[in-house]
């Protein structure tokens, strides 16, 4: 066990995946003499060599392209896209492309490969290094979407990503990079892919949150001392249907929080699913808790815009009522 | 500062253009690949004939709603069979959706091909070597420097031969994979299938550059133009492209002509003149070779009867034999992940359970 930020973390996965297989490459802008802008890939240049951490030209669609073309030849890349707001010069790779090779191929092709992003605000950074994009990566299909809350679910969840034989979008939340430590377990394991973690029983309400929202939404149960249960998805898509349902039947009051912004958002599938599947077992209207539907702000606005503690009580107890 | 004008070039390059058989027919045989003798040269005209036939065939298809849109490569025979004919067994072809004459070369069964254009994806055999047909436009670019990287990655000899359009030369994709190729020296032959027009807009409203081929100097790496009407010059020069690629990437021009449609779904009266496809129907690439064949006694006729007859037996064939696909909707769910997630498994179960598949023969 280490005590381990969630960029160590991260890091200790990519180490011991590439260990473990030679056909696994990390390629992305600053991410080998730099060691990635976060420092997430430190230390794989000097350990793997330059065949095999590639700092690359600026170019996302290029980044992100080429690594299904080595991921079709039998390689494994883990790219980086130094923001998220970048990525989406990649996206129609992601989309056209990462998404629908193995189905277009009937499976001659797969496209076993991870994307690693930095997401989310509350960092006070430019313009288009706050976003959160789950949703659109999550829509096609075709891809996995995951983002860990903990240091512990970003280990294992690189870990499984670097040995499925799908494409994965990793986003890590910058926020939580460097905002807390926790025991992580030297060795390699796995979380598993398309499962939520309850990380607090209870039985007067569920919240269901994912990234970012997962310790503000705690730090509010335990300031309130509600009877909250809380459920981190850590995966997007494949979404948890039946954690999210069991909980939402067990408390019969359901709030969703995140911090991607609230029309059409992960929340509005969640809310469908419960509306469709337990709605008689609810007492109250499910209620969501997201940003405001519009472009993420600059700086001087943010604490305007973010879902904040005073935000989610006035939820809690609006279900509760 | 001295004030004086240094008149130093800190660039030199130079586009070359080959043509080794003009459109008579005659050949420049110093220039003929000692390789090329007589049998192969038949072989290139037949692969020819027959993509062509294909080509008329599929269109027919589609003509009378039996196929889906369909973009046909009549007039770009030599650039595809020249260039496909010049690939080793293990080097891999990265396609766009024009490259039907590739893939015949390399051995893709035809009732894959009419599968795929009625409207039926199949598995790619591995014996191809090659990769799926791809849709957005220079999109496949980069796959090709990805494939090629993993090539030199695990220190094989394969080299990767893309095929491009001459709009997609305009795209991202083209210059990003381009880079990518010059920085990490890959063993890539790039070949811009130059046939003039994408969909209606001419060459020179694509780029102000004299030629295509010269867009590889931006990414340091080599480029040529050649006659792509001309199969023998397209086959040296991705030949030679190929055996220097270990050193590194390759730009191929090929200047050829888009004698059809873009895609079934254009009618090209509306922004070209007769007269400009007439004259290059005078450059035809089949022609030329008939010409040369026929002038050394090598072609007549009553082989270009035979010829015609069995490859249009194995066109229909090919075409009787996805006549009738036989549909498994169930596999549109399970080939999309390495698993099945459980929300899809549901929505599959959901379908099967209530019938929803019971009118989908309409």
């Amino acid at each position: 066990m280490t005590q381990s930020n969630m960029v160590t973390a991260i890091n200790s996965a990519l180490q011991q995946a590439m260990t473990e297989n030679e056909d696994i490459v990390v390629l992305g802008e600053d991410v080998g003499r730099d060691g990635g802008v976060f420092r997430v890939t430190e230390g794989l240049l000097d350990k793997f060599g330059e065949a095999r951490v590639m700092d690359t030209p600026l170019s996302e669609s290029g980044i992100i392209g080429t690594s299904i073309g080595m991921a079709m030849a039998g390689l494994h890349p883990i790219s980086e896209i130094q923001f998220a707001g970048f990525m989406f010069l990649g996206f129609s790779q992601l989309v056209n492309h990462a998404a629908r090779y193995r189905s277009r191929t009937r499976g001659s092709f797969t496209v076993p490969m991870v994307v690693r992003t930095p997401v989310s605000g509350g960092v006070r950074t430019l313009e288009h290094h706050s976003e959160s994009p789950e949703v659109y990566y999550s829509h096609m299909g075709g891809l996995i979407v995951v983002e860990p809350s903990t240091p512990y679910d970003a280990k294992g969840l690189m870990i499984k990503a670097a040995r499925m034989d799908d494409p994965v979008v990793f986003l890590e939340p910058t926020k939580l990079y460097r905002l807390f430590k926790q025991e992580v377990p030297d060795e390699a394991y796995e979380v598993e892919i398309g499962k939520a973690s309850t990380i607090r029983e209870g039985s007067a309400l569920s919240i269901i949150t994912y990234g970012t929202m997962v310790s503000v939404v705690r730090d509010v149960v335990e300031r309130k001392k509600v009877d909250a249960e809380i459920i981190d998805l850590r995966t997007i898509n494949p979404l948890d249907e039946k954690a999210v349902l069991d909980s939402a039947k067990k408390t019969g009051r359901v709030v969703i929080v995140h911090e991607a912004s609230l029309s059409f958002g992960a929340g509005a599938e969640i809310a469908a699913r419960i509306a469709e599947k337990a709605i008689f077992e609810l007492d109250a209207p499910v209620i969501r808790v997201a940003s405001p539907s519009l472009p993420y702000p600059f700086p001087g606005y943010e604490r305007y815009y973010l879902p904040n503690a005073a935000k989610i009580s006035q939820a809690i107890d609006k279900v509760l009522r | 500062m001295s004030g004086v004008l240094l008149e130093k070039a800190v660039f030199d390059g130079d586009i070359e253009y080959l043509q080794v058989m003009d459109e008579a027919g005659n050949m420049d045989q110093s220039l003929l690949p000692r390789e090329l003798d007589d049998n192969k040269i038949v072989e290139m005209y037949k692969y020819m004939l027959f993509a062509r036939a294909n080509d008329a065939k599929m269109l027919s298809l589609q003509r009378q709603g039996r196929a889906v849109t369909y973009a046909p490569l009549v007039g770009e025979e030599a650039t595809q069979i020249g260039s496909a004919l010049a690939m080793r067994k293990d080097d891999i072809f990265v396609p766009t959706f024009r490259q039907h004459g590739v893939y015949l070369v390399r051995g893709m069964p035809l009732e894959w091909m009419y599968a795929y254009w009625r409207g039926y994806e199949e598995p790619i055999p591995k014996s191809v070597n090659g990769t799926a047909i791809i849709i957005p436009v220079a999109t496949q670019m980069p796959h090709a420097a990805g494939l090629a990287y993993a090539q030199k990655y695990k220190k094989k000899d394969s080299v990767v031969v893309v095929y491009v359009g001459d709009g997609g030369t305009s795209e991202g994709d083209f210059y990003e994979a381009l880079n990518f190729a010059g920085v990490w020296k890959l063993p890539l032959v790039v070949i811009i299938e130059n046939n003039q027009w994408a969909i209606s807009v001419p060459r020179e409203k694509q780029t102000a550059a004299k030629t295509l081929a010269q867009k590889a100097f931006a990414a340091g790496i080599g480029g040529i133009q050649v006659d792509g009407n001309d199969v023998i010059a397209v086959y040296k020069a991705t030949k030679e492209a190929i055996e220097k690629a270990k050193d590194g990437p390759m730009v191929i021009e090929c200047v050829t002509y888009r004698l059809g449609l873009h895609t079934t779904a254009d009618d090209p009266t509306k922004y070209r003149t007769d007269a400009e496809v007439e004259s290059w129907k005078g450059k035809d690439p089949i022609a030329r070779v008939r010409a040369y064949l026929t002038g050394k006694g090598l072609w007549n006729e009553e082989m270009e009867q035979k010829t015609v007859q069995e490859q249009g037996k194995e066109i229909d064939a090919a075409v009787e034999k996805t006549e009738h696909p036989k549909e498994d909707p169930k596999s549109i769910f399970t080939n999309v992940y390495s698993f099945v997630p459980q929300n899809l498994q549901e929505e599959l179960d959901d379908a099967e359970r209530n019938n929803f598949w019971q009118d989908g023969s309409q």
